[in-house]
């Protein structure tokens, strides 16, 4: 591990200007930025504790949702009675991800953060566009199973690891933030998170010093939630593919419907043209193969990963076929 | 891996390519390796400046003086000689390193100690009273929860925290409805809360028997 000096931050506007300069680092749970700081993937220079900042609290909002501190514990969330009556998919996205241990530790605002499990990146004598932005993309002709096949670019096939912001995708959360001025933001999750482009090595749409202070969550849409992690061990893996899916539906007709994906792109994917065509269509097969056609538009395998097109319409068939038994 | 359990820290062995062909056996290196390892992650041509960390470790208070580097693994380990906490893969895969805070069970490979300043942990050197087993403990021993040894300690920490969990109605992924309030502790549900901890003996049917039986359920 680099050198790096330790600052405990008092206030967010502290902890802001604190992040705001060149190698600085805010740590918060730390279990994924502690694993990069080992492999001397990330190597900041300070290093900025949050953990004392009043993040910690879950409350309601006065439009019936849910606001979520940025430092609300992984596991304090999805034990949270509220989110369970009401956002089982957040719950069960949460539970799917990580061990016990880790979600005690890793937070809301930092699971959001977390960067890719791309095996290249996390190999410093290997290229990676993202660690090391003009240097190329090992995985491109690599070893690429976990990769992405949507909303890939030439210089980045990484995809996002989280299982917690599929749901939050699916649920339409936002992200609030606080800079060093002060200043507040709200940040739709939809552009909360970038696709690679030319510029992999930037991931969120925060600027240097921004800080995330909280979630929320509108009040739950109607209809069934499900969370579908489909991995390689029955625990503690990351998605090969996964599905967020909020469907109302009665006697085989769907009313509405959402669905996010993990595992498939660089962010928790979700097409909205998918959802439309599954409006007042009844629930079968056929149904179920023209939203699948429609989440897959441009869909592209690297060698090691094509699996993951036909396991994606599976699985998708599978959690409509269930969701919408009833 | 470091097997050394001396209570007096670190010692420094000097290992030449003379000494090993004396001894005439790997297991000097393979206590020496580790110490070596962790001199390399922690050299940089820039100190930086110490931090002072108080930590409650088992009931008594201890002042560290620390490079803000150091793991709480390492600061239990290297520089209070409580080397129960085994440091396996070193980057929170395998949970060797479990240990409790504030009675909450975490990786300690994956921390700071600074980040715990002026907070209570609880290692498997605190469990005991006296001449008695912690239930967990003993119930690892009587039901063979282990082979070799080195997940055990990490094993038993996590698993005192999967039970305080469970009786506080926290849910697993297995749990089938999770409107409920609490989930009976079923097989299922006792492998899903410790997949965290992995046994490379394949001890797992007996460390399931053992935690079942410290929770006071039939085994």
């Amino acid at each position: 591990m680099k050198a790096f000096t330790y600052q405990r931050a008092a206030s967010p506007t502290e902890a802001a200007a604190a992040a705001v300069k060149p190698g600085a680092k805010i740590i918060a749970g730390g279990t994924n930025l502690l694993d990069l700081m080992k492999l001397q993937v990330e190597t900041p220079s300070n290093l900025v504790d949050i953990n004392r900042l009043p993040f910690d609290k879950i409350e309601e909002t006065s439009d019936g949702g849910l606001r979520i501190g940025a430092l609300v514990r992984n596991s304090d969330l999805a034990a949270d009675p509220r989110v369970r009556q009401r956002y089982g998919v957040l719950s069960r996205a949460l539970l799917a991800g990580a061990s016990a241990q880790l979600r005690n530790k890793a937070t809301t605002g930092g699971n959001l953060l977390q960067r890719t499990r791309c095996y290249y990146f996390y190999d410093i004598t290997k290229p990676c566009n993202k660690r090391n932005p003009g240097s190329g993309c090992a995985a491109l002709a690599g070893f690429n199973r976990i990769h992405a096949i949507l909303g890939t670019s030439e210089h980045c096939i990484a995809t996002h690891p989280s299982d917690m912001a599929v749901a939050m995708r699916a649920l339409d959360a936002k992200v609030e933030t606080v800079n060093r001025g002060g200043e507040t933001k709200i940040i739709p999750i939809s552009e909360f998170h970038r696709l690679p482009g030319n510029t992999p090595e930037i991931e969120t749409s925060l600027k240097p010093g921004e800080i995330i202070t909280a979630v929320t969550l509108p009040p739950p849409p109607p209809g069934i939630q499900v969370y579908r992690k489909v991995r390689d061990r029955a625990s503690y893996a990351f998605a090969l593919v996964s599905v967020a899916a909020i469907v109302d539906s009665t006697r085989g007709r769907i009313r509405s419907a959402r669905l996010a994906f993990g595992g498939l792109a660089h962010k928790p994917w979700r097409v909205a043209q998918a959802e439309q065509g599954l409006v007042n269509a009844s629930a079968n097969p056929a149904t179920f193969n023209i939203a699948a056609n429609a989440v897959l538009e441009g869909a592209r395998g690297f060698g090691g990963n094509d699996f993951k097109i036909p396991l994606t319409r599976r699985t998708l068939h599978s959690v409509l076929a269930e969701i919408t038994r009833t | 891996m470091d097997e050394q359990e001396s209570s007096t820290g670190l010692s420094t062995v000097e290992v030449t390519r003379r000494t090993v062909i004396e001894t005439g056996t790997t297991a000097l290196l393979l206590t020496t390796l580790p110490h070596a390892a962790y001199a390399i992650g922690q050299t940089d041509d820039n100190e930086p400046p110490p931090v002072k960390v108080e930590l409650q470790i088992n009931g008594h208070s201890h002042s560290l003086t620390l490079d803000p580097r150091t793991t709480l693994l390492d600061a239990l380990r290297e520089h209070l000689a409580l080397t129960g906490s085994k440091k396996g893969c070193d980057h929170g895969q395998c949970g060797a390193c479990t240990v409790l805070i504030e009675g909450r069970r975490i990786n300690s490979c994956l921390t700071l100690a600074v980040l715990h300043d002026g907070q209570s942990v609880t290692t498997i050197e605190g469990l005991a009273t006296d001449d008695n087993l912690h239930p967990m403990q003993a119930a690892f021993v009587e039901h063979d929860g282990f082979q070799c040894g080195y997940c055990t300690s990490g094993q038993i920490c996590s698993a005192i925290g999967m039970l305080a969990e469970s009786r506080l109605g926290m849910p697993s992924y297995v749990t089938g409805d999770l409107t409920q309030p609490a989930a009976e502790l079923t097989d299922v549900e006792i492998r899903e809360r410790m997949s965290g901890n992995i046994c490379r003996c394949a001890a797992y049917p007996n460390i399931v028997a053992a935690i079942k039986q410290a929770a006071g359920m039939p085994t």
